[in-house]
């Protein structure tokens, strides 16, 4: 009981709630309304179009000549927000009304828990950059997005119409067929890191080179050379489940519109259909990383020291370790930030599959790669060490 | 871990226990049920069994009952309607429970480990205990032939199950 | 009678899919590339650049009224393109030309001219029913306004938009 008083204790505390707040409300959250205003003007590009171009902030409001024009449309996010609360909040009559209110939280809480575990930078002045380091990252990773499935089901089936509720029937089958995959492509990293604690794993590729750039520490080895063929394997099976997961193209069954309408939140409007749409892109985030973490090295730059100033080329150690654990925290964002652009790339290159070719993928291609990976990965490792 | 958190998750556990047989929509009742997995879970976490809260989470809350409500939804169950209550069912219930309490009562009495207190979360800040490593290690090494045995015992009935959905029905 | 589609034999490469995703990926992402290299020019930045230089001759904007050379309305209050109107958005008033005025000889005139550009479709048919070449579709597309008043264009603005049409048929000019 003493140590629920005590200084380490309040200091702990503390630090999780500032790490908490920091993550959420200043990183997460703006990325997460950022990568919408990316998916549009992307997917704009991509197709020959420009996109949201314009909204700007009105400068005439405080006394300016004009709208500001050189915002390229950064406001729009903004101004989505502020469409979304002001819009009419219709609850249709038909619907299970309690349900059909906590379904969307449920959707968005899990995608924000499972950020919890993720090392997002090493350590600024001594505290370490994860807000619970438990040493079952990766499975905790798993459960929690794994849970998140409830909230399109009941979304679906509160609804009480037939779209949603196609829609919340083909998520549950997706999700429970992929998530087999997913932890299945993810355990060569586990067995080779030695470890299922996500600070650990990056703690490995820093000094054993990234899973996905074995030789990123210097080091060549043949028996690095011959674990990334199963690495490289895992990843590709990892990140597709992956896509399978958050529900994104090619995988989007759940709310295809040539279909389903809008599949699950049909029936939504105003902020509930906003709340999925964030715990959609917050899982992509989340999503994605856990595959930065897992292979490309998490906040780690080949040459650059951590947030004590050690590691990394020498001459860079005697500048502050504040400045490294901030380039730290940077890099593993830069990092998600690709990823996100492959997820929104991907999404408007490929056409949606048919269902049948998803569990068909998903149970007879994804889940067998997996389980074999994992043969050839322990072997290489029994014959190597 | 703190008695307070220990009270709350027990009785957020039992309560949603009793609710999902109290319940008469069967989604309502399967979701109390993962409630109650999700409080057993936090249980866990109070005993530094990370691995199984975890994997209590990942079995049971997220596949296990997402199929059930999946089937429940599929089959389209109604609320049951109210019945007369029964009587001697309802009397004879709660002799049942009484008696297993009374059983599980008499057993943790004489069980001199029950009599310890809970170890303490915090008393291990610091030192990891390294419960994935202890779980693996115990089944593979301990338990090892039973473990196989029921992997096999699990592998028979699913190509059971294949073998029975693809038999062709004269 | 059934037709059956032969199925392609697929390769191995194909079988596998990946291949064929990342030749997707990147012919996107060579889109992408082009349009911010602005090698791309399909679109335009409307109130900024407008299409108008490349308007075609008969292209149908706002109806409007015309005069003639002679300073002459050329309207002479038949109302047919009242009549043919599908949504009914003319609406004339006829009056008499005064007995001292140079057009008296035209008998008519509108008094007032209203057209509703709420319910104007811009189907010319008023253009091509008027026996007097006194109306025609114009250029303008951008007819914009904030309350509905300002929507009905009136006699004044008709003329404003129309403005002087030379080179038209002249029935009404005196006998040489
Ligand atoms: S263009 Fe068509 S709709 Fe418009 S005023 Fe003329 S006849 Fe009526
Ligand atoms: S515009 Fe032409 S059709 Fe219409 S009233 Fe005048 S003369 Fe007649």
């Amino acid at each position: 009981m003493d140590y629920l008083y005590s200084t380490d204790f309040l200091f702990l505390v503390g630090t999780s709630l500032a790490k908490t707040i920091f993550l959420i409300f200043l990183v997460v959250l703006p990325m997460v309304s950022y990568t919408v205003y990316a998916e549009r003007r992307v997917s704009a590009l991509i197709q020959d179009r420009v996109g949201p171009n314009r909204t700007g902030f009105p400068l005439s409001l405080i006394g300016g000549k004009d709208w500001s024009p050189f915002l390229g449309g950064l406001g729009q996010p903004i101004a989505d927000a502020v469409k979304f609360l002001l819009k009419e909040d219709f609850v249709p009559a038909h619907v299970n009304k309690f349900y059909f209110w906590i379904a969307p939280t449920l959707s968005m809480m899990p995608a924000i828990v499972t950020l919890a575990v993720i090392p997002f930078g090493s350590t600024i002045l001594g505290v370490p950059m994860v807000v619970a380091n438990i040493n079952v990252g990766v499975l905790f990773m798993f459960a929690i997005s794994s849970v998140s499935v409830y909230g399109i089901v009941l979304a679906g089936w509160s609804s009480n119409s037939k779209y949603p509720f196609l829609g919340g029937i083909r998520s549950t089958s997706q999700m429970i067929s992929y998530e087999l995959g997913m932890g299945l492509s993810a355990v060569p990293v586990l067995l080779i890191a030695g470890s299922t604690s996500l600070p650990q794993i990056v703690e490995y590729q820093i000094h054993n080179g990234w899973m996905m750039l074995p030789y990123s520490n210097g080091h060549l080895g043949w028996g690095k050379t011959l674990l990334w063929i199963p690495i490289i394997i895992s990843f590709v099976t990892f990140t597709i489940s992956m896509f399978a997961e958050t529900n994104r193209l090619p995988f989007d069954l759940p709310e295809s519109e040539t279909e389903l309408v809008a599949g699950y939140h049909t029936e939504y409007s105003s902020m509930k259909f906003a709340l999925f749409f964030l715990g959609e892109y917050t899982a992509m985030i989340a999503g994605s990383a856990l595959i930065v973490v897992l292979y490309l090295g998490g906040y780690h730059v080949p040459g650059i020291p951590n947030g004590d100033a050690q590691g990394g080329i020498p001459i860079l150690r005697h500048v502050p370790g504040l400045i490294w654990g901030i380039v730290n925290i940077t890099a593993f964002f830069a990092k998600v930030a690709a990823l996100l652009f492959v997820f929104i790339w991907v999404r408007w290159t490929l056409p949606r599959f048919r269902y049948d070719q998803l569990m068909k993928l998903g149970w007879l291609y994804i889940f067998e790669i997996a389980l074999v990976n994992i043969f050839l990965t322990a072997g290489i490792l029994a014959c190597t060490h | 871990m703190s008695p307070i958190l220990f009270y709350l998750f027990a009785a957020l556990t039992v309560c949603f226990g009793i609710a999902v047989v109290a319940n008469r929509n069967p989604v309502a009742s399967a979701l109390c049920l993962v409630v109650s997995f999700l409080g057993l879970a936090a249980l866990f976490v109070g005993l530094d069994a990370y691995f199984i809260a975890v994997i209590q989470v990942l079995v049971y809350a997220g596949a296990v009952m997402v199929l059930f409500l999946f089937i429940i939804m599929l089959l389209d169950l109604k609320a049951e309607t109210r019945r007369k209550p029964n009587l001697p069912a309802y009397v004879g219930g709660g002799l049942v429970a009484l008696a297993f309490i009374a059983q599980l009562w008499l057993v943790l009495e004489r069980y001199s480990a029950a009599h310890q207190p809970f170890p303490t979360m915090w008393a291990s800040e610091g030192k990891s205990i390294d419960d994935v490593t202890n779980v693996g290690t115990t089944l593979f090494s301990v338990h090892n032939l039973p473990f196989q045995v029921i992997g096999v015992l699990i592998l028979v009935a699913t190509i059971g199950v294949v073998v029975l959905s693809k038999r062709e029905l004269k | 009678m059934a037709y059956v589609v032969p199925r392609p034999n697929l390769t191995w490469k194909e079988k596998i899919y990946l291949p064929s995703i990342v030749a997707g990926l990147a012919i996107t992402i060579k889109h992408l590339k082009r349009m911010l290299k602005g090698e791309t020019k399909v679109v335009m930045q409307y109130p900024e650049e407008k299409w108008d230089a490349h308007m075609p001759e008969h292209y149908r904007g706002a109806p409007t009224l015309v005069k003639d050379e002679h300073d002459r309305e050329r309207c002479v209050a038949c109302q047919l393109c009242e009549f043919i109107c599908p949504p009914r958005a003319i609406t004339i008033t006829p009056e008499e030309i005064p007995a001292e005025s140079k057009f008296a000889k035209v008998e008519k005139r509108p008094k007032e001219f209203e057209i509703d550009m709420i319910r104007c479709i811009y189907c010319g048919l008023c253009e091509e029913v008027c026996p007097e070449q006194a109306i025609f579709l114009r250029k303008d597309y951008a007819i914009t306004g904030t309350t509905r008043a300002e929507m009905k264009h009136d006699k004044a603005k008709l003329y404003e938009l129309g403005g002087v049409m030379k080179g038209l048929v002249h029935k009404w000019n005196p006998k040489k």
